[in-house]
């Protein structure tokens, strides 16, 4: 009973020559919300559509809620919801269709019409899916996928193109589920969904987890200077002022970052080495290392 | 939160059969509400019963509309089998729609299951709008009505077996412009062919050879001998439309990609 949402050990996935998974070790655990961060195509669709049954692994154990996706299929998939990353609705069809449809495959489904009312989406109830705005469509699918009170949900890039009062739905329903004991694992490009709305964090890249835990323990407790000035001070001489250990970079041009110990010694002698230079920082503040630093830290910053 | 809202799990799948009849039910819906799919399931053989009953372009045996009802009969049943059933199911693989009902409870047994049911449907929908015109024009059916009735029940079921496993097979292997394509030709190709108003007698021999192997042709002369000759159960053609079936269905069952 108390196995974890999902377990994935060890797990490799391979389309021809390619190695979409690689050895990739991870656990979801139970009414928490996990989420899976990583570049594109670094393996967060083929690891979601594996613990969704839709692919097979070429190797490794697969484990949600205790049962094999595979295998034990049928006793899966009534306990699980599904959002596809797109697609999966006949494009003909009106959005209260599609969703009494859905509801009718379960046993206990929740209200059709209720439901379309939480998410903004009663007056286009009637409106073909083809029709709709794409924010739109990713609300029905996101309908669809816990209508059926699943005991797990699983949504792949849910708020991809959603515009912020969408993005905002879609977070709060993530959040309700979560307060009634839903488990959800999501994957998304969005560092700030992830910051918010994760128990758990998972940045995998190339196929494997190169980091895990929650939001606060991956952005850690170091914290970071940041100002703005005229481009091309000379950090190196700033740095012979500063403790050893502390690094100082300029990214992009006139955007200055000091990280290491940030406490009120080191605040004083940035600000008194500005005066000396005849600089005033601008917007100056300091911060907390952000998921965005470490996810660029982890995978790289070339464009892939 | 209104007590309908509760997100509180309480998963479960639903009874097989209220599954299944959702389904088919909305596949029945989006068949009758698409413009091209009636076109191809109710005006082209309503089109065809009426012009060539009534239009002397063609010399058939016996009275024209008992030789070209039964025809038309057919041409409904490939329509929808096989052509209808291509094109819809080749879209729904493309939009990603048979994967998502993949993650459902409803399995793909019970998937099956439901076109099987949506399809049949259409048929009798098509059958008791064909008939009554056909009526309406002077068709007079042969035999005796309940053996007829039990006799075009096989064929149809036959027929229905055989277009549709072309149909998956098809659809569940090339794109869905390709199915688009290539069930459209089939069907003017067969509906040229099968003597669905052209009987395959007229044909050249070495043409006529392949014609008679055909489903189509199958299925056409074996209605045409129940309705039009009041003969009994057409054999050869019933073993036809069998080995059509059982061929094209295991081939699919085996190439189906359902993405």
């Amino acid at each position: 009973m108390d196995s974890p949402a999902v377990a994935l050990t060890d797990l490799v996935k391979r389309y021809g020559r390619t190695i979409a998974v690689d050895g990739l070790t991870l656990s979801a655990e139970r009414g928490a919300v996990t989420a899976i961060l990583g570049p594109n195509g670094a393996g967060k669709t083929s690891t979601i559509e594996i613990c969704e049954g839709f692919r097979r692994a070429d190797g490794g154990a697969v484990r949600v809620l205790g049962l094999d996706p595979a295998r034990d299929a049928a006793r899966l998939k009534p306990r699980i919801g599904v959002m596809l990353q797109a697609g999966g609705v006949p494009p003909a069809m009106r959005a209260g269709e599609w969703l009494r449809l859905v509801a009718r495959f379960h046993a206990h489904p929740l209200d059709p019409g209720a439901l379309l009312d939480r998410l903004g989406l009663t007056e286009h109830a009637r409106t073909p899916y083809r029709r709709m705005s794409g924010g739109q469509q990713q609300r029905v699918s996101l309908a669809a996928a816990i209508i059926g009170r699943p005991e797990l949900v699983f949504l792949d890039e849910p708020t991809a193109g959603l515009d912020p009062q969408a993005r905002h739905a879609c977070w709060d329903v993530v959040g309700e589920l979560r307060a009634r004991g839903v488990s959800t694992v999501l994957t998304t490009h969005h560092m700030d969904e992830a910051e918010k709305l994760a128990d758990k964090v998972v940045i995998i890249d190339r196929g494997t987890v190169v980091a895990e835990g929650s939001p606060r323990t991956l952005t850690g407790a170091e914290r970071q200077l940041r100002f703005r000035a005229r481009p091309g001070l000379d950090l190196d001489e700033l740095l012979t002022a500063l403790p050893t250990g502390t690094a100082a970079k300029e990214s992009p041009s006139g955007h200055y970052v000091i990280e290491g110990h940030v406490g009120p010694e080191l605040l004083g002698t940035v600000t008194a080495w500005c005066a000396a230079e005849g600089v005033t920082a601008d917007d100056l503040s300091v911060e907390r290392r952000t998921l965005e630093d470490v996810f660029l830290e982890l995978t790289g910053r070339e464009l892939r | 939160m209104s007590a309908a809202l509760d997100f509180t799990p309480r998963p479960g799948a639903a009874p097989l059969h209220r599954m299944v009849l959702a389904q088919t039910g909305a596949e029945v819906r989006a068949v009758l509400r698409n413009g091209e799919q009636l076109l191809l399931t109710m005006i082209i053989p309503l089109l065809v019963l009426v012009g060539f009953s009534a239009a002397p372009l063609l010399e058939v045996p016996g009275r024209r509309i008992d030789f070209v009802a039964p025809g038309v009969l057919a041409l409904a049943i490939m329509s929808t089998a096989f052509t209808g059933q291509a094109i819809g199911t080749g879209f729904e693989r493309r939009y990603g729609v048979l994967k998502r009902l993949g993650a459902t409870p409803l399995s793909r047994a019970g998937l099956m299951l439901a076109k099987t049911l949506a399809v049949i449907t259409v048929e009798i929908l098509q059958f008791a709008v064909i008939a009554a015109v056909a009526l309406a024009l002077g068709w007079r059916p042969h035999g005796a009505p309940l053996e007829a009735f039990a006799l075009v029940l096989v064929m149809v079921l036959a027929g229905t077996a055989a277009f549709s496993g072309l149909a998956l097979l098809m659809a569940g292997t090339l794109r869905a412009e390709a199915t688009l394509a290539a069930a459209n030709l089939v069907y003017l190709v067969l509906l040229g062919l099968g003597g669905v108003v052209v009987p395959v007698t007229s044909f050249p021999h070495a043409l006529r050879v392949v014609a008679e192997v055909l489903p189509i042709t199958a299925l056409t002369g074996g209605l045409r001998s129940i309705l039009a000759q009041g003969g009994g159960l057409p054999a050869r053609e019933l073993l036809i439309l069998l080995a059509w079936a059982a061929v094209t269905l295991a081939l699919a069952a085996r190439t189906f990609r359902w993405e």
